[in-house]
């Protein structure tokens, strides 16, 4: 059996890997976008200098080979799903037996005039690296970053990276308080401009100005400022990437539709990652969720579902992470932007430093739902197993040591978020267990 | 992708990386120390005034170095400083890394080889050049004129405790690499440079003792001479050769077992303390192919191989040609080979499950070296020879002192630092970090555990892994890293942008850490991270 994938992103690797592992199929590869499999992750650590391309690949180049999965860079303009084959931009003709689409994203742009400037580019391909880095070596006095958001962010820590004035420029009035609660929102916006970069919040894009030679040299924003820049990075978001399969047979909304087998509506033919739109997500999930984990599950779980292997994915309790400048960010379980009436929070933050811990547990039940974490590192597996067994949060409370994944000699703050909960709640709970590993290990070993 | 790749040019990066205003005068006062060195070596009349010149040089070199990190990191937020690090000729094998690569192995070919070029004073006449300005420091600690030794020492020192500082500044808001570095910079000052100069002074016919040193990285510990030295001077001498004994033999292991390799590699060591502080530049340059990993296995058992052999066939001769004078004769020698060598066979062979991961192949060498080493000695034994390997015992030490004690450790290990990394020596060449890395790998708690489904395998942990241990490999399998070879720097786990990695002691599991313990894995209730 031939399995065709397309996109050698994190969804479409994971689901070569695992079929290589499950089968002897013949598996092939397509990307237009690199030779090799990189952390797409990984995108600003190459502009900030921290890494080379070469650094982002997390497989060596024999290893393809070795693995008998076969890579095939060539960009794709047809699918035909009635023949079963694929059609490259030179012509060439592709058979497949299976087909796993995990073509991933585009950068969202909504009618902005000028968004198709040169010099105005979303960050998601190796490509749009290439343009900033392009751009940059020609010159650039100042950037615009246009977008809340995680990749936002990114870009301004970029840019920034390389001596480049950046604005930032942000519709909401707090940076990505439509996800994280308005402190540690607070505190990101605090961080933004802690390193010099100028974040405009509230302040919307209305358009891009053309240089003249279709260039982008300014933006304008919706109150009439005109702020001059060489490099708008678009980061408003993303969307799936599926312009090419939209006026085939292939069953789309936002995103290719998938039932629980991540099977679309075509027999022999699956969606993975970002472009993947779930037809009933799990409640507390949404259809849609263009991040690394996500995808790297739902390759493997595509991989048996190809080889004959029937199971249903189910990516479990929601965790996600990530870096503000300097203040790392871990997510476990139901974090709201806006804590809903059923739900009690326990938050306690650093007085001088940056750092914060977020418990969310239920009003009634008591069970803990969420974990938001700034600055600090909490094990996933404890956090997780609290949630799975609706732990309650005294129960929780007394043994957070557990959980704490911060280096060793680090200062550890257990202790004055019990002290928090007592002091709210006129309790006398106490820190009981030591964080060591092999407590750790005793307690994810035990069955609830 | 189309654009530069501005790290593999020879000529000056394209990117964007100039200097501030304070690293621009840390750069010149530090290019000014370090141009005095340079000068003196020509006797253009430093030496007249020689504490004025030295100070100037160690003086502008400390300033100059703070300066520069002044500039580096003083204005900067804390946290991970890694940016144009691929961007910049110095770290990324552009033309001053060349340049520095060549200046620093050329001083180590003078050093070892030709001292005399240096200034050393031929057969007791006076110092010139380079080694003369270090005479009044010198005199000042141990009352005696500088040695090449002595004034490679002074720099060595200086090395470790003014980029020790910079290291520091770059690492201000962990607290772990606070800690370490202290420590090198400590055992460094006092035990590697201090004390031994002081114990001299105190009493010349004692051995220049490093206490923290042991063998195998102190392959002379057990020439002839020195065991002489030890005996032939007292209480002080009797406590360097058991103190000695004791650290390869017991503080050594325990410390191991309860803290991995990381309490000698990244805490006390000299060679290692270089490599973390001067040496952290240039981390990211070691190898992290699998080729070089196998080759890196090979190399670094070979030495111990040839330390342990080496060291066997010293021992031995010794004893075998000084029959008089102490209790311990060449039968005591036999008995302890046969009892070590023996002794390690028949664990393998009765212990194996602590050997889980090890191919029969190994274990078949391992055997054979072992019985080869007990073979040689009894063979020497009973045909009267004093030469275990049937070549002259002091020049299979001269050889082996030359290749790998000179060569290695000092041309390549530092020389090469600009080019392979800040660890070549520790990853390919250590005997110590050979043996302390056995005992990581089958009898250590230390390990570094990973945090469930949280790594999106960027790389920055490979990649600023010193060792070339492709840690990211194991992070996104979400398994623990065991190797032999990690030193417990804990860079992987403070460059992780997502609090993936932990460096953790525990006696759980020991047997069994390597699996797959926490691998995301499909199960009858869908796709999760296993327990």
């Amino acid at each position: 059996m031939h399995i065709v994938i397309l996109g050698n992103g994190i969804s479409g690797i994971t689901a070569a890997r695992h079929i290589r592992k499950l089968s002897k199929h013949d598996i092939t590869v397509i990307s237009a976008e690199s030779d090799y499999f990189f952390s797409r992750t990984a995108l600003m650590y190459i502009y900030m200098g921290h890494m080379r391309l070469k650094d982002t690949q997390p497989y060596e180049n024999w290893f393809w080979e070795k693995n008998r999965i076969q890579l095939k860079k060539a960009w794709i303009e047809s699918v035909n799903f009635a023949q079963k084959h694929l059609i490259t931009a030179s012509g060439e003709q592709i058979n497949y037996d299976k087909l796993i689409l995990g073509v991933g994203s585009a950068p969202n742009k909504f009618g902005w005039p000028g968004q198709d400037l040169e010099r105005v580019n979303g960050l998601y391909t190796l490509q749009d690296l290439s343009a900033m880095e392009d751009a940059t070596q020609e010159g650039i006095e100042r950037a615009v970053v246009v977008g809340g958001g995680l990749i936002g962010i990114e870009m301004a820590e970029m840019f920034h990276s390389r001596d480049i004035p950046v604005s930032l420029l942000v519709r909401e009035e707090s940076y990505w308080n439509q996800v994280l609660p308005p402190e540690e929102s607070a505190m990101v916006n605090r961080e933004i401009k802690r390193h010099g970069i100028d974040l405009r919040l509230d302040t919307e894009l209305k358009e891009i100005i053309d240089d003249g030679s279709g260039k982008a040299c300014a933006v304008i924003t919706k109150d009439g400022e005109r702020i001059d820049c060489q490099y708008v990075g678009l980061t408003a978001g993303v969307h799936p990437n599926i312009d090419f399969l939209q006026e085939t047979e292939l069953e789309t909304q936002k995103g290719i539709l998938v039932d629980e087998f991540l099977q679309t509506n075509l027999p022999d033919v699956y969606a993975i990652g970002d472009c993947a739109q779930l037809r009933s997500p799990r409640s507390g999930r949404k259809a849609i969720e263009a991040v690394w984990y996500t995808g790297r599950m739902m390759g493997e779980v595509a991989a048996y579902n190809v080889c004959g292997q029937e199971i249903a994915y189910d990516p479990g309790i929601w965790f996600n992470s990530a870096k503000f400048m300097d203040i790392e960010y871990q997510v476990y379980g139901d974090v709201q932007a806006q804590a809903p009436e059923a739900h009690r929070q326990l938050y306690w933050e650093h007085p001088e430093d940056r750092k914060s811990i977020r418990i969310i547990y239920h009003a009634e039940s008591k069970a803990t739902i969420g974990f938001n974490l700034m600055g600090v590192r909490y094990r996933h597996q404890v956090c997780e197993k609290w949630m799975e067994e609706a732990t309650p949060i005294e129960e929780v409370l007394q043994q957070l040591s557990l959980a704490n994944f911060d280096p060793e000699f680090y200062q550890t703050f257990e202790k004055k978020v019990v002290q928090q909960y007592n002091q709210q709640n006129g309790t006398q709970i106490q820190l009981k267990k030591k964080r060591k590993l092999k407590q750790v290990l005793r307690f994810l070993g035990s069955s609830g | 992708m189309n654009s530069i790749d501005p790290s593999m040019s020879l000529t000056e990066s394209q990117a964007h990386v100039s200097m501030n205003f304070r690293q621009k005068i840390g750069a010149a006062l530090s290019g000014i120390g370090l141009l005095i060195l340079l000068i003196s070596l020509f006797n253009v009349g430093f030496n007249s005034q020689k504490t004025l010149f030295l100070s100037l040089s160690l003086g502008g070199i400390t300033l100059g170095t703070l300066f520069y990190a002044w500039g580096t990191y003083g204005g900067k937020t804390a946290g991970i400083k890694n940016d144009g690090v691929w961007f910049r000729s110095m770290t990324s094998l552009g033309v001053l890394a060349w340049i520095s690569g060549v200046i620093l192995t050329a001083f180590y070919v003078f050093l070892y080889w030709f001292p005399i070029y240096l200034g050393l004073g031929a057969d007791g006449s006076e110092n010139t050049g380079m080694v003369a300005l270090f005479d009044p420091l010198s005199q000042m600690i141990n009352g005696g004129p500088a040695s090449q030794w002595f004034m490679y020492g002074a720099l060595y020192t200086l090395a470790i405790l003014v980029m020790g500082i910079k290291f520091i500044w770059k690492y201000r808001h962990n607290k772990y690499h606070i800690l370490r570095t202290i420590s090198v910079m400590f055992f460094q000052l006092g035990f590697a440079f201090l004390i031994p100069e002081l114990l001299v002074r105190l009493n010349s016919e004692l051995p220049y003792n490093d206490f923290k040193n042991m063998w195998p990285l102190n392959y002379y510990f057990f020439d002839g001479y020195r065991i002489e030295g030890y005996t032939s001077t007292g209480w002080i001498g009797m406590f360097m050769l058991i103190f000695g004994l004791a650290m390869v033999f017991v503080i050594s292991p325990v410390l191991t077992y309860f803290y991995g390799k990381r309490w000698y590699c990244s805490w006390v060591c000299g060679c290692g303390g270089l490599a973390e502080t001067a040496g952290d530049p240039y981390r990211h340059l070691s190898d992290k192919s699998l080729k070089a990993w196998k080759i890196e296995r090979w190399m670094v058992h070979g030495v111990l191989v040839f330390v342990v052999a080496m060291t066997t066939a010293v021992v031995y001769g010794y004893f075998h040609n000084n029959p008089e004078g102490y209790w311990v004769t060449k039968e005591v020698i036999l008995g302890i080979v046969i009892a070590v060598f023996g002794g390690l066979g028949l664990l393998m062979w009765w212990k194996p499950s602590y050997l889980q991961g090890l191919s029969q192949r190994i274990k078949n060498i391992i055997y054979i070296i072992l019985g080869a080493l007990v073979l040689f000695t009894l063979v020497a034994y009973f045909t009267g020879n004093s030469n275990v390997f049937f070549i002259g015992n002091y020049q299979l030490r001269s050889w082996y002192g030359f290749l790998i004690g000179a060569a290695f450790s000092g041309v390549v290990g530092v020389g090469f630092y600009p080019l392979m990394g800040n660890r070549v020596w520790c990853r390919f060449g250590c005997p110590m970090a050979a043996i302390l890395g056995i005992q990581q790998r089958f009898f250590s708690r230390f390990r570094i555990t990973t945090n469930g489904g949280q790594c999106i395998s960027c790389g920055n942990c490979s990649t600023y892994c010193e060792m070339g241990i492709d840690v990211r490999a194991y992070a996104q399998k979400g398994q623990d890293i065991v190797r032999a070879s990690c030193v417990g720097c804990g860079i992987c786990a403070a460059v992780c942008p997502r609090g993936v990695l932990r460096l953790e002691n525990s006696t759980s599991d020991i047997k069994s850490r390597a699996d797959e313990l926490r691998v995301l894995q499909i199960d009858e209730r869908g796709v999760k991270l296993a327990d």
